[in-house]
C-alpha cells in the first residue's frame, strides 16, 4: 500500500451532519479523475462505486496494481468516453482507499478509528461527494452513474440535488434494500465479527486481521453476484486438479477453489470494518421510506433524464426492483428510459464486458450530450 | 409509412406530451421531435428495438402494453399513439381502455382487413391474405385480432368512445371517413387512422 500517498484527496473542512446525528469535519475524500473538464464545464460525469469498489474506476489501480473496477466501461472511446467526458470517481466515506473510514488513524490514539467510526448512510456518502462539485467549480454535472450501491447513490444524489445532473444512470440497483439483500449482508457481517481476530473491530491489521471472516463474507457475497446458469456453465461439477473425489474437505470442485481464491485476494485489498460499515449503509437505504412511502416524491423536483438498466439473470437486484423506480418516475411524468439487458452473468454483469450494455450506454450518453447542446432541452 | 406519420403529426398540437405505445425503432418519435415541439415518450416490448431507441437518446421504456400501461397515471399525456399494433394484443379492448385513461386524446391506426385486396384473396384463393401491411403467414403472424375499419368504428360506437376524426390512407392518398362513406372507405383504405376521446 505504498502508493497511498500519491492519491488525490479533497479535505472537507466544513462540518457534514450525518443521518446518525453526529457531525464530521476536516475529513479526507479520496478521488480520481479521467479525461479533461472542458471550458464550459458541462462534460463532467460523477461515477459512484459499489460495495467493494474505489475511486480507481479505470486504468491501473496504483494500490492494487490491477485494472480499475470499471475498466470495461470507462476510458477513451469506451461507454463513458474519457475522450469526451471528464469522469470523477470518489472513494465513499466509510471506505478504505483513502477516504475517511474506520481504517483512518485517529491522531489522538494513533490507532484506527475502528468501531468509533459513525454509522454512515448512502445519503451521507452522497452529501460528502457533492463537495466535489464545488471543488471543480462545476455548476451542473452532465451525468451521475453507478451500478449496485453506485446506483443507489445515483438515486439519492438526484433526490438530494434535483438540478445538479442532466442525466442519471442507475444500473442494477434498488430504491429500497430488500430483506434478502439485508440477509446476505448480515451473513457477511456475522462471518467477520465471528472471526476471533476481529477483536471487536480493534484488530491491528498485522498480527491480527479477520482474514477468515472477511474471506467467507466475500465468498458468500460473490455467489450472489453470479447466476445459477452462469456458475453451472463455468464450473459445473468440474474437479479441481484431480481426477476423482478425495473424500475430504479440500477443494475438490473447481467452484470451491474459485470461491476460496476470490476470498483470499479480497482480504489483501479490503478492510473488514469498512465492509461492516458499507454493508450497513446499504441495508439502511430506503429512498421510498425517506419520502413517506411514495418513491415518486424523491424525484418530483427533478428535470433529470433517467436511464435505468437491469439484467435478466440478476437475482440480487432483480428487474422488478429496477422497474419500481421506472414506475415511480413514470407516475410523475419524468423523462425515463429503461431496458433489461439479456445476460447469464448475474448481478456482476454491470462490471463485465457485456457488449449490448456498454454500447447502449455509450450511444445514449453521446447522443444525449449532443441533443442537450443542440436542442437545448 | 411516412404518410401515416404525417397524418398523425398533423393531429397533434404543438407543445403537447405524447406517448407512443409500441414505438418500435422510434422512427415516429424521431419524426415528431423533428416536426413538432413535443415531449415524446415510448413504450416498446422488443429489447433490440428499445436499445436502438435509447442509443438514439429517446426516452423509451421496455415493457408490454398489456401489463405496463397501468403504471401511467390518468390523463398523464395529451396524446397516446398506437400505430398498427392493436391487432397484436391478447386483449385489444383492455388496451384501448387503458389508452383512453392515460391520454386526453388517443390516436389509433388500424391496418384494414376490409381492404378489397384482402377480401379478394380470401374469396378467390381461399387462403389467408398476405399484403404489404400484413406480411405474415397465418401460422406465424403476431396479429391475433385482425379487424376492419368498420369493425373498429362499430367497436367505438358500442363502447361509447368518441371518434373525433377518422382518416383513410390509401397509398399516398388521405381522405376523411364519415358514417355515410364508411362502407366504401372500408373497401379502399389500407389504413384507418382514428382520433379518439373517452
Amino acid at each position: 500500500m505504498s502508493n497511498f500517498g500519491k492519491m488525490k484527496s479533497l479535505l472537507i473542512k466544513e462540518p457534514l451532519k450525518l443521518d446518525c446525528g453526529k457531525e464530521i469535519s476536516n475529513f479526507p475524500l479520496a478521488y480520481e479523475t479521467y479525461g479533461n473538464l472542458n471550458e464550459k464545464k458541462d462534460n463532467a460525469i460523477l461515477i459512484f462505486h459499489a460495495l467493494t469498489g474505489d475511486q480507481f474506476a479505470s486504468d491501473i489501480n496504483p494500490v492494487t496494481n490491477k485494472e480499475g473496477w470499471w475498466n470495461y466501461a470507462v476510458g477513451p472511446g469506451k461507454a463513458f468516453d474519457t475522450g469526451k467526458f471528464f469522469v470523477i470517481c470518489a472513494n465513499v466515506i466509510g471506505g478504505c482507499m483513502g477516504s475517511y473510514g474506520p481504517g483512518t488513524i485517529d491522531p489522538l490514539t494513533n490507532k484506527p478509528i475502528a468501531t468509533n467510526f459513525p454509522v454512515i448512510t448512502i445519503n451521507d456518502m452522497v452529501n460528502a461527494q457533492y463537495k466535489l462539485l464545488d471543488h471543480f467549480k462545476i455548476e451542473k454535472l452532465f451525468a451521475v452513474a453507478g451500478g449496485s450501491m453506485g446506483g443507489m447513490q445515483v438515486l439519492q444524489f438526484v433526490s438530494n440535488f434535483p438540478n445538479k445532473a442532466k442525466v442519471a444512470l442507475p444500473i442494477a440497483c434498488t430504491a429500497s434494500h430488500s430483506a434478502q439483500n439485508i440477509a446476505f449482508n448480515e451473513l457477511g457481517r456475522q462471518a467477520i465479527m465471528s472471526d476471533i481476530n476481529w477483536k471487536d473491530g480493534l484488530y491491528d491489521g498485522k498480527t491480527f486481521n479477520p482474514d477468515k471472516g472477511l474471506a467467507v463474507a466475500r465468498m458468500a457475497a460473490h455467489i450472489t453476484y453470479l447466476s445459477k446458469k452462469g456458475l453451472q456453465e463455468k464450473f459445473g461439477r468440474n474437479l479441481q486438479e484431480r481426477s476423482d473425489l478425495k473424500f475430504g474437505f479440500d477443494a475438490d470442485f473447481q467452484i470451491e477453489s474459485y470461491l476460496r481464491y476470490q476470498g483470499s485476494v479480497f482480504v489483501d485489498r479490503f478492510d473488514a470494518n469498512s465492509y461492516l460499515y458499507i454493508t450497513r449503509a446499504m441495508d439502511y437505504f430506503d429512498l421510498t421510506k425517506q419520502h413517506g412511502g411514495n418513491l415518486s416524491k424523491a424525484f418530483k423536483d427533478s428535470k433529470t433524464k433517467f436511464f435505468i438498466i437491469s439484467f435478466t439473470s440478476d437475482w440480487l437486484y432483480p428487474t422488478s426492483e429496477n422497474k419500481d423506480i421506472v414506475i415511480a418516475l413514470n407516475a410523475i411524468g419524468a423523462d425515463v428510459g429503461f431496458v433489461e439487458i439479456k445476460t447469464d452473468k448475474g448481478h456482476d454483469s454491470f462490471l463485465l464486458d457485456v457488449p449490448d450494455f456498454l454500447s447502449t450506454i455509450k450511444n445514449y450518453l453521446n447522443t444525449t450530450y449532443l441533443n442537450i447542446n443542440e436542442r437545448r432541452i | 409509412m411516412k404518410e401515416e406519420f404525417k397524418v398523425i403529426s398533423e393531429l397533434i398540437d404543438e407543445k403537447s406530451r405524447v406517448l407512443d405505445v409500441g414505438c418500435g425503432d422510434g422512427i415516429l418519435m424521431e419524426y415528431l421531435l423533428k416536426n413538432k415541439v413535443v415531449d415524446v415518450r415510448g413504450l416498446e416490448i422488443s429489447k433490440e428495438k428499445v436499445k436502438k431507441c435509447l442509443s438514439n437518446g429517446l426516452a423509451v421504456v421496455e415493457g408490454d402494453a398489456e401489463y405496463d400501461l397501468k403504471q401511467f397515471p390518468d390523463l398523464s399525456f395529451d396524446y397516446v399513439i398506437l400505430s398498427q399494433t392493436l391487432q397484436a394484443f391478447m386483449s385489444p379492448e383492455n388496451v384501448i381502455k387503458d389508452l383512453l385513461r392515460i391520454g386526453k386524446k388517443v390516436i389509433v391506426t388500424i391496418p384494414n382487413f376490409g381492404h378489397w385486396k384482402v377480401r379478394l384473396d380470401l374469396l378467390f384463393k381461399g387462403e389467408m391474405p398476405i399484403t404489404k401491411n400484413l406480411p405474415y403467414e397465418w401460422y406465424n403472424t403476431p396479429n391475433l385480432h385482425m379487424c376492419t375499419i368498420q369493425d373498429f368504428y362499430n367497436f367505438c360506437n358500442n363502447k361509447r368512445i368518441n371518434i373525433f376524426k377518422t382518416i383513410s390512407l390509401n397509398g399516398q392518398k388521405t381522405s376523411k371517413i364519415t358514417s355515410s362513406n364508411l362502407k366504401f372507405k372500408n373497401l379502399i383504405s389500407e389504413l384507418g387512422i382514428f382520433l379518439l376521446e373517452k
